[in-house]
């Protein structure tokens, strides 16, 4: 049995981070690309976790707690602004978001 | 570890402490207050932030640290600080017949617009990376929420989605970008950040990190290719908002690329992250080819648009590029080239847009150039005004567009980047065509009398007058401005010590 080390982790995080941004570049869905970019978040809460259990230092964990803070309130704000949008259009597929365009 | 907080914290936290009861104080007289005295509400908020000015005065001069070490009080925070107050309150001056005719509630915006300048100070003032993430986050979610609030509007709708999600991508990329500079060095404080890192520390991680830390601040700031959000947002947005996001966001954003970068990265400038072509390299490689990119890109997208706001977006790109040549000159004089830059273009940015928010009136949204059409004819002044901000947008003396160029390229001629400053100026360039078309329109008058008369309100042409005589006054003695910026430019980076984390 291999121990999990801070280096398992970090590698779980970069992986996370990739398909949160991967998401965010290919899916075409409003809310799913939103989910994306909780993934992306919660990508950095772990290497903020991590890096705080190597380093034995509570600032990591305290910086997390912040982000899971800003994610939520990010959450209400976007989740708003969704449901304002699809009142108007119908839609949530962001290829028919063109009234503004050059 | 610093004690708690006390009672000198509060003290300087005056202006941020005035904002944040001024909002609350606006959301519950929104509610106490009946209908019609909605507009008492405007009048209230630029009250607030004369206070929050005046809370300033105790900051002036002074440099050091407060709040456990989190937050800054020095030159280059209170030249901050000012600047958002003006942006602020000019921006509420020419919002509320704006709000009348969309029918928006003004309650909650001028809340937000609080909100927004709170977070602003914040961005300007942290010296720690969590600090610096809450005052963006702050400022960030305001905007998001006041670019969509004429919620029966698609234009707007639309804006608010691209901005949140492209505001919460860059959000995601800045977060793991720190959190890698937290994992190498052990601190979120930027000075211990740029105490304890050496070049080659953690390998290829360092330069990831710096390049995650570019995108992301790049999105904020709207440097090309990381602005494809700014023009749909800026057109999208109430015109007020569009004004406060094109000086404030920017300006804030700025401040907290030089407190990240200049304060905390200040030895992998040059070098240190690698190499590339034989060649080491450093941050300013990175703004170095953003600046170029994002002047080139931003005047040539400028040259075809119809839409005035949106064209005004691509130049306030073409801008960002223009100040960015200061941060890569990287001395003091670069960075207080950029801060003499950021608050002229203020002034000149918010005057530009207040002209445009006067267009908008009852079955006209007034955001196309052909509206612009015989305005020297119905309206003399506001031609002359907006003559004046052409020209000085463009960089032509006397204005004070002209100083803001001046300093910024005779900064980057003094610290050897000769090239970047003859770009900057074929760049200038090419703005004029599309800042002296705009004024071509004002002048061509039509025989059908299509610009109908419009009412100028009081509070609209204070911004006029304020943002006109600033914009001529900076052009023929800067001085002022300089020796404040150069002040404030020095004390980024000094700030003293009151015991390590």
């Amino acid at each position: 049995m291999t121990p999990i080390t801070p280096y398992h982790y970090l590698v779980l995080s970069a992986a996370l981070f990739m398909l949160g941004v991967i998401g965010v570049m290919t899916r075409r869905n409003i809310i799913i690309i939103f989910m994306s970019i909780e993934l992306m978040l919660n990508a950095v809460n772990i290497n903020l976790a991590a890096f705080s259990q190597q380093l034995h230092n509570a600032v990591g964990q305290v910086f997390a707690i912040f982000v899971v803070a800003v994610a939520a309130a990010e959450a209400a704000i976007g989740l708003g602004i969704i449901l304002a949008f699809y009142r108007n259009k119908e839609t949530l597929n962001i290829d028919e978001m063109n009234i503004l365009r050059w | 570890m610093p004690p708690g907080f006390s009672s000198s914290d509060f003290y300087y936290l005056m202006p941020e402490l005035v904002i944040t009861a001024g909002a609350l104080l606006v959301l519950a007289l929104d509610v106490l207050l009946p209908r019609a005295w909605e507009r008492v509400l405007s009048w209230v908020t630029v009250a607030v932030i004369l206070g929050a000015g005046l809370a300033l005065v105790p900051s002036a001069g002074q440099n050091l640290t407060i709040a456990r070490d989190l937050v800054a009080i020095d030159g280059f925070a209170t030249f901050f600080k000012v600047l958002f107050l003006v942006a602020a309150a000019l921006t509420v001056l020419m919002s509320p017949r704006y709000l009348t005719l969309e029918n928006v509630h003004p309650g909650e915006y001028y809340f937000l617009v609080l909100c927004a300048t709170l977070g602003m100070m914040f961005m300007a003032g942290g010296v720690d990376l969590i600090t610096l993430f809450i005052g963006l986050e702050t400022m960030a979610v305001s905007f998001y929420v006041l670019t969509g609030i004429i919620r029966p509007n698609k234009r707007s709708n639309e804006a608010a989605i691209k901005y949140f999600v492209l505001g919460a991508f860059s959000l995601g990329l800045l977060l793991y970008g720190m959190s890698i500079l937290y994992g190498l060095t052990g601190s979120t404080h930027l000075r211990v950040i740029a105490t304890s890192l050496v070049a080659g520390d953690g390998g290829l991680l360092l330069p990831f990190a710096v390049m995650l830390l570019v995108a992301g601040i790049g999105f904020k700031i709207a440097a090309v290719p990381f602005h494809m959000w700014a023009p749909d947002v800026y057109e999208g947005a109430p015109t007020p908002i569009t004004a406060f996001l094109s000086v404030g966001s920017k300006a804030a954003s700025f401040a907290m690329l030089l407190r990240i970068f200049v304060a905390g990265l200040p030895a992998f400038r040059a070098d240190g992250l690698g190499t590339a072509w034989g060649q080491p390299f450093g941050w300013g490689a990175f703004f170095y080819v953003l600046a170029v990119v994002t002047m080139t890109v931003g005047n040539l997208a400028a040259l075809t648009q119809g839409n005035i706001k949106r064209l005004l977006a691509y130049s306030s790109i073409a801008h960002a590029g223009y100040i960015l040549i200061g941060i890569v000159a990287g001395s003091t004089r670069g960075v207080s080239a950029a801060l003499v830059y950021l608050m002229i273009y203020a002034f000149m940015q918010l005057g530009a847009f207040a002209v445009v928010v006067m267009l908008r009136r009852k079955d006209i949204i007034g955001d196309e150039l052909k509206d612009l059409t015989g305005l020297y004819a119905t309206h003399p002044g506001a031609a002359i005004a907006m003559l004046v901000f052409m020209l000085s947008l463009g960089g032509i003396p006397p204005t004070a567009g002209f100083m803001g160029k001046f300093w910024v390229f005779g900064a980057a001629i003094d610290a050897g980047y000769v090239w970047l400053a003859v770009i900057g100026v074929l760049n200038s360039a090419v703005s004029l065509y599309y800042y002296i078309r705009i004024v071509v329109f004002m002048w061509i008058s039509e025989e059908e009398e299509k610009s109908a008369a419009f009412g100028i309100s009081p509070a609209v042409a204070t911004v006029l007058a304020v943002t006109l005589a600033m914009t001529v006054l900076l052009g023929i003695y800067p001085r002022l401005l300089f020796d404040f910026a150069q002040a404030s430019a020095a004390s980024l980076g000094s700030v003293p010590s009151l015991g390590l984390r």
